[in-house]
């Protein structure tokens, strides 16, 4: 049956819409809803009957009204554009709706994710006559100072160029043509477009094997991820989910940053746009904007587009990452998202699992986390990364929650957000205790290649005393400090300088926001330095185990 | 374009399902007529083919079946403002209840709003003084945040409301829209009467729903607040402060309509939804670029059993800028205003204080006596175990510092306007009781400047 035909409204409940008269239509094919065409998307068929989620307020639509079909998938438009844009949950420019539409998002609106009137200088890098494949790339555009967008050819095309052309171009207009092998012509432009739900494809997923530097000391020194891998931090509320995310965001050595803001506050967003093309990239020294795209679903936001905000996030990772580029992607909050899901699945009268989140919630979240990697880039002799980074928000802060749950189960690397340390102002209040990271092991060649082999053994040290200041604090709890052993006393000392001038990290500071790797390595070996020294002087009758000075001067490492 | 149909065809409690409907919109607004001539008025829950389902917004006592007529009237529901609505009390429907007429309508507007493009929004950091210290001080407001008060049955957040509905200094056009939720009269009329002795009455619109109203009004009451809130806000160019109370009960009748709808429940009975509909309320505090005006709200909820991880405040700590924790030991020892500022916070803090906006040793200072009432409260602990002899001499400087800092920093009078730089200054002269070596957080040259000069 045509996609022309159009279905008709039985039902409006929330953001669900029960429509018939849609035989033929797909699952999860896209639909315009009403008569104000709201974007929708259809989750179920049922004969000629398709369930819908409509990603616009659907108040004031009823049954009668029409659906129209699209004959597409939800998908996001991938060119050049694409870095320092902020889209919803479907990808539509905020920017440009905030032009048409005013201060608030208004229903109905339509506007290309990408700029279709700028043009770009095209330079062609393949020639006429050369076999092309899918993920090849055939020219460049400098997108912004530190990022050269490839233009590669879209998957489902192979043959030959007849013709390709350098040049000031719009996106959609075709840049080359392919002969393909069954002898038809196909035009490339410079734009592509791919269904968020599926993910790109790869040549080959290989080990990770290099950290994500962040900058961030807990982080780099004992809880690295790498690039490529994924990680969790999960944390009540006012535990600093947000800051960390932010920070990560700034100060990440990745290319590319994507940046998912998933039912979260709509001044966190604003709070980015207007920090981050003002703060410079510590490596380029340009704008930490130009490396950026935002996806903003903020929690009053229709919450079925918070349901593919996180798809579309990554599908633009995904594609960045394809030209070889090493790409990071934060998603605040997953919970969000799996609330989403499971307000559908409650209107969809689905059998309900754990805390009335749907069954199929653990293999979604283990199907979005698998699409981090490492990778062999398809069509090329490139390797890329996409390393995803969750929040997660249980509620009560209580860990045993299915969403934590899943999402430990896959991810390697688990930040444990304490409000007790957020409490104290502990900053960044990851618990050092309950955190972990397995990549420590795969990262231990670039490490020691990097920082040599003391850095691993201070770690360890480091580590222990950390662990042992806690078995200690309950004998002071119940005898005082004073009654500990002089041993006792300096692991102590030692310990509280490790938290204080080590593990907090002021993220409002200009110097102390950000530690480069070596700089960390150098801390902790001063750290270690003066409690080796403390520890074979030490004896019953002194009076301090560290002096001012001593204090001072490690208080001051992180500045220098 | 109303259409009128005759009988119903199900009544349970609040819900009204009428069948044989042809053209019906979701979330419409339905007048239904008993068969005794009193109109009701309710809202499109869901929108079938030839069926909807009716939310009534008050009692369906005394209606019956056959008789009763079902207006659909064709639009959601809106609410009609004016600039006249200022120093004015209405219902949860906006009905006056002050025996004055409607102001007339300078526009009407849908009470769901849409939501604030993020990119149109402007981040709040404006300082805003409330002359209380544990917030100036340590919790600072800014204008367009969100901060709840986190509160429990008995404890005087009202109190704390009102004093900072009465001392928050704005700049421009300074108006006050108050939403009450099922609260006992004798509130409704402690804030009515508090702001009227001020003349703060005159700048303020007044949303009442007490205990014995309809409990579905309480749903839609904090939406015509805010309503009004954006007209005088963005369209009036007012500061506008928001206080809602109290947002327990506004959950709780939210989660007697899930129920009455069958829906599956989330934890505690609440609906899965209670997140996103929170949402839809609280976010629309916030600034707007190039626009003058702000919504600041002051949502407050009192916890059911103190307990902060019960879904309500959770659900909303996850979502507003930051909270005001009102503790019951602090009131019980007779502190006034009795805010525990450590599990407090500010999430816009840093942004609205320093030089220029409060002064440049504000923060240092902040994070000092955060970190100094912890280690202080911690030593309280031991001490009970320990007792105070065991304690270290730096031990017992801050069990001092303590003491000194609920007694000289916390406490202050219910018509106690503080200056901020007071405030700070309090601060610095409480610190002076603990070591200069344990001053980490703040500054070498502000401890000589602020310290030294006190001492001169």
């Amino acid at each position: 049956m045509s996609k022309d035909k159009k279905g008709m409204i039985t039902k409006v409940s929330g953001p669900l819409v029960v429509a018939k008269g849609m035989e033929g239509a797909s699952i999860y094919e896209v639909v315009r809803v009403g008569n104000e065409k709201l974007s929708g998307e259809i989750i179920e068929m049922r004969g000629g009957e398709a369930s819908i989620q409509v990603y616009e307020e659907t108040s004031g639509v009823g049954p009668g009204e029409p659906v129209e079909r699209t004959g597409t998938q939800l998908s996001v438009k991938l060119g050049p554009g694409l870095l320092g844009s902020i889209y919803d949950g479907i990808q539509r420019p905020l920017e440009a709706i905030a032009k048409e539409a005013g201060d608030f998002i208004t229903r109905g609106i339509e506007v290309s994710p990408l700029d279709e009137n700028k043009k770009w200088n095209f330079q062609a890098t393949a020639k006429k006559g050369e076999k092309v494949t899918a993920g090849q790339v055939i020219g460049t555009v400098k997108e912004t100072e530190t990022i050269t967008h490839k233009i590669m050819i879209p998957h489902g095309i192979k043959g030959e160029i007849i013709s390709i052309e350098s040049g000031e171009k719009k996106i959609t207009d075709i840049v080359a043509k392919i002969r393909t092998e069954d002898g038809r012509e196909e035009g490339v432009s410079m734009v592509q477009s791919w269904p968020i739900r599926s993910p790109r494809p790869v040549a080959e997923k290989i080990l990770p094997q290099t950290p994500l530097i962040t900058g961030q000391r807990v982080v780099d020194t004992f809880f690295p991820v790498a690039k490529g891998g994924a990680a969790s931090a999960p944390g009540p509320f006012g535990s600093g989910k947000t800051v960390i995310q932010h920070q990560l965001a700034k100060w990440s050595d990745a290319d590319v940053i994507v940046f998912i803001g998933c039912g979260e506050r709509g001044n966190e967003m604003t709070e980015v746009l207007q920090e981050f093309p003002e703060l410079e990239d510590p490596r380029s020294g340009k704008p930490l904007m130009e490396r950026t795209v935002l996806i903003a679903n903020t929690s009053n936001m229709p919450v079925a587009a918070r349901e593919a905000s996180v798809y579309t996030g990554i599908t633009i990772a995904e594609y960045f990452r394809d030209m070889g580029l090493d790409v990071a992607l934060m998603a605040d909050s997953t919970s969000r998202w799996a609330e989403a899901l499971r307000e559908m699945s409650a209107r969809l009268e689905e059998m309900p699992g754990e805390e009335g989140y749907p069954a199929y919630l653990g293999s979604r979240i283990a199907a979005f986390y698998e699409r981090a990697g490492q990778v062999k880039c398809v069509g090329k002799d490139e390797e890329g990364s996409l390393t995803v980074i969750g929040a997660v928000s249980p509620p009560g802060g209580d860990l045993s929650e299915p969403v934590t749950q899943n999402t430990l189960r896959t991810t390697k690397v688990f930040w444990s957000l304490d409000d007790e340390l957020a409490n104290a102002r502990h900053f960044p209040a990851i618990d050092w205790l309950s955190s972990y990271s397995l990549y420590t092991e795969d990262l231990g060649d670039y490490l020691d290649k990097e920082l040599g082999p003391d850095f691993k053994k201070n770690r360890t040290e480091a580590m222990r005393i950390l662990s042992k200041e806690s078995e200690l604090e309950e004998i002071v709890r119940l005898v005082g400090f004073e009654a500990l052993s002089p041993e006792d006393k300096l692991v102590m000392e030692i310990a509280k300088v490790m938290r204080e001038d080590f593990l907090m990290q002021n993220a409002f500071d200009d110097v102390d926001t950000f530690t480069s790797l070596k700089k960390q390595a150098t801390m902790i070996d001063e750290i270690m330095k003066v409690y080796e020294n403390k520890k074979e002087n030490i004896s019953e009758d002194m009076e301090e185990i560290l002096s001012e000075k001593e204090k001072e001067m490690l208080s001051q490492l992180k500045f220098k | 374009m109303a259409v009128k149909y005759k009988g119903l065809k199900e009544i349970v409690g609040s819900l009204v399902l009428v069948d044989g409907v042809k053209k019906v919109s979701y979330e419409e607004l339905v007048k239904v007529k008993a068969a005794d001539g009193t109109e009701r008025m309710g809202r499109v829950l869901e929108a079938a083919e030839g069926k909807a389902l009716v939310q009534m917004f008050t009692e369906t006592r005394g209606m019956e079946l056959e008789e009763a007529e079902a207006v659909f009237l064709g639009e959601t529901m809106k609410l009609d403002v004016s600039i006249d609505m200022l120093g004015r009390i209405f219902d949860g429907s906006a009905t006056p209840l002050d025996g004055h007429p409607k102001p007339i309508a300078d526009k009407s507007l849908d009470v769901n709003g849409n939501p604030m493009n993020p990119f149109a929004r402007e981040f709040p950091d404006d300082f805003v003084q409330t002359g209380i210290s544990a917030i100036d001080g340590l919790n600072t407001l800014v204008r367009g945040q969100k901060l709840p008060i986190f509160s429990g049955a008995g404890l005087p957040h009202s109190k704390i409301a009102t004093q900072i509905a009465r001392q928050a200094k704005m700049e421009g056009d300074f108006s006050v829209v108050f939403g009450a939720m099922g609260i006992t009269f004798e509130e409704s009329r402690f804030f009515i009467n508090e702001l009227e002795k001020t003349g703060a009455l005159d700048r303020s619109i007044l949303f009442l729903n007490t205990a014995d109203d309809p409990v579905i009004e309480r749903v839609t009451l904090p939406r015509i607040a805010l309503t009004a809130a954006e007209y005088l806000a963005f369209e009036q160019g007012h500061d506008v402060l928001v206080i809602l109370t109290d947002m327990t009960n506004y959950c709780e009748a939210l989660r007697e309509i899930s129920a009455a709808r069958k829906e599956v429940p989330g934890r505690r009975g609440y609906p899965g939804y209670l997140y996103t509909d929170l949402a839809s309320i609280y976010e629309r505090a916030g600034m707007i670029k190039d626009k003058a005006g702000s919504i600041t709200q002051i949502p407050i909820l009192t916890m059911p059993e103190d307990d902060k991880t019960h879904p309500i405040p959770d659900l909303t700590g996850y979502i507003t800028e930051g909270q005001i924790m009102v503790s019951r030991n602090l009131h019980q020892a007779g502190i006034y205003p009795p805010i525990d500022v450590l599990p407090s916070l500010s999430r816009l803090r840093d942004k609205g204080i320093g030089e220029g906006k409060t002064r440049e040793d504000h923060s240092g200072l902040a994070n000092q006596l955060f970190a100094s009432y912890a280690r202080g409260q911690e030593v309280k602990e031991l001490a009970t175990i320990l007792g105070e002899s065991a304690l270290s001499e730096t031990d017992r400087a801050y069990l001092k510092f303590s003491d000194l800092f609920e007694k000289r920093f916390l406490s202050q009078e219910e018509t106690e306007n503080r200056e901020i730089e007071e405030t700070l200054n309090i601060g610095w002269e409480i610190l002076k009781v603990l070591p200069k070596s344990e001053l980490k957080r703040v500054k070498d040259h502000q401890i000589k400047k602020y310290l030294n000069e006190e001492e001169n």
